[in-house]
């Protein structure tokens, strides 16, 4: 290190705003995926119902979002639907929407696989006993679906707390931004990108930890 | 609905106009994809096996390192590099900056997937190398790894997949790769839609592209033959 003295001040006197800014990324974050697993579940239904004019379409969408990087995705929303009149929407809620039709895309391939996994004779059982195919899938498909791919959510949800630094690309302020603010003020550069990463990755850890708990608890099928 | 007479003001003649750019910063994603690629595949295959057959003080830090790299943003980890770098007196442009950066990510995830694939190989592989006398880097060379690589094929093509999704993020510390080349030219014709689209059509032709790749090869290997 070359005359580099670390000043740790920094970081006290803008804790408050960082842990805003991480908890900002955590709510972008999950309301993303809440969004992106309706889409997702609706996706996976379309892929599964064998007609072609669903199934298609979405396909395109899952492909177009998957093999299209994010950080395009996030300026092409954000000033592209400006273009078509749309201007309702302010910079952290065209992010929750390009972050949800993103989730969306991986989420519809994690439900395809999980609606395809769950054994026949658990339909065939229900309809035996005579429900109705919602009844069907409201008491017996989706439960059993939801706990077979509870881990694939919440690897999800993980990688898009990751993904929410990029929000910083349209001044978002969450973590990434107000690092970056920080730095531009003070230049104490080691310090804050030391800080942020720890932030990070001890969030990431923390969410692992908890959802696995959460796995333990319910992704078993008794 | 569109212009086709290449007028100045539509789109054909603007991207004309424009091709050098946009092939300028097609060429640095490509070419700084390609270097991430390279360098993540041979420092990911190294530290897999220190992984997977290291003593517990080379393990360790490489187990520590994959789950640092695996918890932090690339954009983070991207702006770290160029700006700490420099601190250290280590004067790497933007572009290097953001290979060391892309690369110690990938690394991670290659290192993580060959540890796997080492690991699925059947044990007996192992002691009937042993049995007939093979040495450690023998072993290793003609008999694990060339079973296990072909399990790595396809995680191996995603990760190029998100390498070259990834150099997006070089935009933002200023390497003038596909994205931020097509928003220079933006900011002069102010055609944001067509643009975007441009790149947009660019990047999908490449990725979906690997991605084809990567299921071809997974139904090509996704079992084994002995």
């Amino acid at each position: 290190m070359i005359d580099y003295h670390f000043d740790w001040s920094v970081i006290a006197r803008n804790w408050d705003s960082l842990l805003g800014a991480l908890l900002l990324g955590l709510e972008l974050a999950v309301i993303s995926l809440a969004i992106g697993c309706v889409i997702g579940l609706a996706a996976a239904y379309a892929r599964l119902s064998g007609r072609r004019w669903l199934a298609a379409p979405v396909w395109a969408y899952v492909e177009f979002i998957r093999c299209t990087p994010l950080l395009l995705l996030i300026f092409f929303i954000y000033f592209g639907l400006p273009e078509f009149d749309i201007t309702f929407l302010d910079k952290t809620q065209s992010f929750v929407l390009t972050l949800s039709l993103y989730a969306g895309a991986y989420m519809s391939e994690v439900f395809r696989a999980g609606l395809a996994s769950i054994p026949k004779q658990y339909v065939e059982a229900a309809k035996a006993i005579g429900m109705r195919p919602w009844q069907r899938q409201r008491y017996v498909v989706l439960p059993v679906m939801f706990r077979i791919t509870l881990p694939s959510i919440s690897n999800n949800l993980i990688s898009l707390f990751k993904d929410t630094s990029l929000a910083a690309a349209i001044a978002v302020p969450e973590l990434t931004f107000v690092a970056r603010r920080i730095n531009a003020d003070t230049f104490r550069v080691m310090e804050v990108w030391l800080t942020v990463s720890a932030m990070y990755l001890v969030a990431t850890y923390l969410i692992a930890t908890l959802l696995r708990l959460l796995e333990r608890r319910y992704a078993t099928i008794r | 609905m569109m212009d086709l007479s290449m007028q100045p003001g539509t789109f054909l003649f603007e991207a004309w106009q424009a091709r050098w750019s946009l092939l300028n910063g097609l060429g640095v994603t490509m070419l700084s994809s390609l270097w991430s690629i390279v360098i993540a595949t041979v420092c990911g295959t190294l530290m897999g096996v220190a992984l997977a057959y290291g003593w517990w003080w080379l393990r360790l830090p490489a187990r520590l390192y994959v789950d640092v790299m695996r918890g932090i943003p690339v954009l983070v980890l991207i702006l770290f590099t160029y700006y700490g770098l420099a601190l250290f007196g280590i004067d790497v442009s933007a572009f290097w900056a953001g290979i060391i950066a892309l690369s110690a990510f990938a690394t991670a995830h290659v290192a993580e997937n060959l540890r796997g694939a080492v690991q699925s190989v059947p044990a007996g592989q192992m002691e009937a190398a042993k049995a007939i006398g093979l040495t450690f880097p023998k072993r290793l060379w003609y008999v694990i790894l060339p079973q296990a690589f072909r399990r790595m094929l396809p995680p191996w093509v995603n990760t190029g997949l998100e390498i070259v999704k990834g150099t997006t993020l070089l935009s933002v510390i200023g390497v003038v790769e596909l994205l931020l080349a097509s928003q220079q030219i933006m900011a002069r014709n102010y055609m944001i839609i067509d643009f975007y689209l441009l790149a947009t059509v660019m990047y999908l032709i490449i990725n979906f592209a690997l991605a084809q790749l990567g299921g071809l090869l997974e139904r090509r290997f996704s079992y084994l033959r002995y």
